[in-house]
């Protein structure tokens, strides 16, 4: 099947950026050189260098940690919760004034389409500092857990928070807006290939005039945020990545006061009925998994159809997915972008040859991939047990695993057998089958009739080993208060 | 004229709704409140703390799907129970905490009072933690909580039935099910509420209680992959323990609630802590449109 569509091409200017040739790391206000060493963030689409970038060491950490608490106990706690919210307000207008900016940036960086960073990222990174903004100054409405507390609540001080490089920017809005608007202060550390918009949103700190300290951004890897977590001058931590990385810091917290959030990994189901409007199903299967080249913690992973439509709805969406572009993550027209990293793409490529191995159907469209650059078509795999590993494991791209069930408790049965439990899809006509399945999937985001669908207003986090703590929302505020 | 001869009781674990020995075959003596001894109690072991989750795992899918109401109804019988052995009650915590006639019988209405609160939170806790979310966009979106699932219970060490209530009754009013580690000191009124629990329509396996030590069971609950939650609150103050038990707590990431540097007041309003420490808060979203 050739395309059946040619689109000429239709690329954003990467004008509209300013990437310097080197960045160092924002500590109290100010970028200052670090005491370790540099390293290179690429653009993955064409593994040209874009900038070097510092890696915070431990003295670093400790220094940033200690302007975060010098903030903390100087200007941001003591701030009445009306002028902290202003200062929310103003960096979400700045984030909105300089949206083409954050969105080119974080393409070119992360790999990602520009039209997902341009329509879905950048207007609810906004979005969501507006919206924790507003709670600034009503905290003592927000929490009906604190009966028998008070119903003061009060920041817990300076926060850790490392994030993850899927979605570099929105991470970081679902991380410092409820930690500021609560008072606390923060060091943030983005993951290391993707530090770009973590550092202009530092500029843009700057340009509201966020008091120095407040928000502290240290570069590096996993060295760094290890510094950072276990550093004993933190109150919290926050940390969206994987499960494994997980599970190590809550072995790094314990026996320790420092309250805890992780948002890890996922291996979602998304189940299709019979009664299923069965195009609108193709639709959410192909957000489900290719939206962001499946670098997606929720992703709908393991599609689990009903036996009786499985052919019809395989041969929709083998036709769909022949109609998705992958390419140039910068042309407005790209469905999927690149693969972030070389190590990602090695995984991806890992895990879809042990699934040709032990027996699955393995299928992609025909499709050009660039000359550079890390690349992975959209693949789905059929004939999927749930004792494949393609079926267990998180593969984190652009790879679908197809299953079948054929009665509402197989769908139940199968889609919970699995340690993960963030996120899962049901798709079907009949209202009463949507609120019982909701009711028996153990996962902490149930989208019915839809999916990939975020919004700050509303709560997200896992059960199980995908974690705890819930961001977004009304829940959000609750790891950040006590 | 010969004085008859008292019939005692032998006190043993409740596992899925019976009551075995231990697996073991150990006990240990139980003394009261100035050393005398009272009982030999069973000494749960590794394997019964595995017998107990797997009874718990079988009861969470009826357990956590029952109506609210029901369970409300539920709890509010074991307080009924428990009022009707009153005497008992008030004789068992006597003995264990030494404590007078009157301070014991308070200790026996408090946990009494407590369940009933608690009864009462079972249909209305989703309403105060619940939230719709007016999302930018057409969508129906609500957020409620739901249980966590199997809870390791580490109950206090010294208020052996106010402190065990107080830990227990929050855990299961919200649907999910518990293996409770008794005190160890202390335990006879942990076997005697499993004789409640029994007769109150609590469904087997909904409450599991293993009379023993915390420092010995504790471990395998902690680090057992089908226990999603554990309440360290029975051994507070005893720092070296809790940071191994959260350790191995993280090998599936089960949610902890820390213990605390000094056993709790349990005559304080307990807030909603308690219960929301085992709740996981789920949304769900769908389309709006015709």
């Amino acid at each position: 099947m050739g395309s059946p569509f040619e689109y000429a091409p239709a690329p954003e200017s990467r004008s509209i950026v300013d990437i310097k040739p080197s960045y160092g790391l924002f500590v109290n206000g100010e970028f200052v050189d670090g005491h370790g060493k540099s390293f290179k963030t690429i653009s993955p689409a064409t593994e040209e260098v874009l900038a070097e970038v510092a890696e915070a060491d431990e003295a670093d950490v400790d220094a940033a940690v200690k302007a975060a608490r010098k903030a903390y106990d100087k200007v941001w706690s003591k701030m009445p919760g009306r002028e902290r919210a202003k200062y929310l307000y103003r960096i979400a207008r700045i984030i909105q004034e300089r949206s083409r900016e954050l969105a080119v940036l974080e393409s070119l960086d992360n790999g990602k389409p520009i039209k997902e960073s341009r329509d879905v990222d950048v207007p609810i990174v906004a979005a969501h500092f507006f919206y924790y903004a507003g709670w600034a100054d009503k905290l003592a409405y927000a929490m009906p857990h604190s009966a028998g507390r008070g119903s003061d609540p009060q920041p817990l001080g300076v926060a850790a928070q490392v994030i993850p490089w899927n979605f570099p920017l929105l991470m970081l809005a679902w991380k410092i807006a409820p930690a500021l608007a609560c008072g606390n202060t923060v060091v943030l550390k983005p993951a290391e290939t993707t530090p770009l918009t973590a550092l202009l949103f530092a500029e843009i700190c700057q340009q509201a005039d966020l008091p120095p300290g407040v928000v502290n951004i240290v570069t590096g890897a996993g060295g760094t945020g290890q510094a950072l977590v276990s550093h004993p001058g933190v109150d919290k931590v926050a940390f969206t990545g994987s499960t494994e990385v997980g599970k190590a810091i809550a072995r790094a917290v314990a026996g320790t006061d420092k309250k805890v959030t992780l948002e890890l990994g996922g291996k979602a189901a998304n189940i299709v009925f019979d009664d299923a409007p069965l195009n609108q199903a193709v639709e959410g299967i192909v957000n489900g998994i290719f939206f962001n080249q499946g670098h997606v913690c929720c992703a709908g992973s393991r599609l689990l159809v009903q036996e009786s439509v499985a052919e019809e709805l395989l041969a929709k969406l083998k036709r769909r997915m022949s109609t998705l572009r992958v390419g140039d993550p910068l042309d407005k027209n790209t469905d999927i972008g690149a693969i972030n990293s070389a190590e990602q793409l090695a995984r991806i490529r890992e895990l879809s040859d042990i699934g040709e191995a032990e027996g699955a159907g393995r299928w992609s469209p025909e499709c050009e991939l660039p000359q550079h650059g890390f690349w992975f078509p959209p693949t789905l795999f059929t004939g999927v047990s749930q004792a494949h590993r393609i079926a267990r494991e998180e593969i984190f791209g652009p790879v679908l695993s197809v299953l079948t069930f054929r009665t509402p408790s197989e769908a139940v049965e199968k889609a919970n057998n699995t340690p993960y439990g963030l996120s899962a899809g049901v798709w079907t006509e009949k209202g009463s089958r949507i609120l019982s399945m909701a009711n028996q999937l153990r996962a902490g985001v149930v989208w019915a009739n839809t999916f990939n669908k975020f919004d700050p207003t509303s709560p997200f986090g896992g059960f199980k080993e995908s974690g705890y703590g819930r961001e977004g929302g009304r829940h959000g505020l609750e790891a950040y208060l006590r | 004229m010969n004085a008859r001869i008292d019939v005692r009781k032998t006190y043993k674990l409740y596992i899925g709704g019976a009551f075995p020995r231990s697996e073991s075959g150990h006990s240990y003596e139980v003394a009261d409140s100035k050393g005398k001894f009272v009982a030999n109690a069973a000494l749960a072991s590794r394997k019964d703390a595995r017998d107990a989750v797997v009874a718990a795992r079988k009861a969470f899918g009826g357990w956590s799907g029952r109506t609210a109401y029901n369970r409300a109804q539920i709890l509010y019988r074991i307080a009924e129970v428990m009022e009707d052995r009153r005497p008992q009650f008030v004789q068992a915590t006597q003995q264990s905490e030494g404590l007078s006639a009157a301070k014991a019988d308070k200790v026996v209405d408090e946990a009494i009072d407590r369940l009933v609160w608690y009864a009462g939170w079972a249909d209305k806790i989703t309403q105060v933690v619940g939230n719709a979310n007016p999302v930018a966009g057409p969508f129906f979106n609500l957020s409620t909580p739901e249980p966590t699932g199997v809870v390791a219970v580490l109950a206090p060490q010294e208020s052996s039935l106010l402190g065990l209530v107080s830990v227990v009754a929050p855990a299961i009013v919200t649907g999910n099910t518990v293996v409770v580690v008794s005190s160890y000191d202390r335990p006879l009124p942990a076997v005697t509420f499993s004789e409640v629990l029994a007769t109150s329509d609590v469904p087997g396996g909904v409450v599991n209680i293993l009379t023993g030590s915390a420092a010995t069971i504790g471990p395998w609950l902690a680090s057992h992959m089908d226990v999603n939650a554990i309440d360290l609150t029975g051994i507070a103050g005893e720092t070296a323990l809790a940071t191994d038990l959260e350790v191995a707590a993280a090998d599936n990431l089960k949610r902890v609630r820390r213990a605390p540097a000094a056993e709790p007041d349990w005559t304080l309003d307990p807030g909603l802590e308690p219960m929301t420490a085992f709740l996981e808060i789920k949304t769900v979203w769908h389309p709006i449109g015709v």
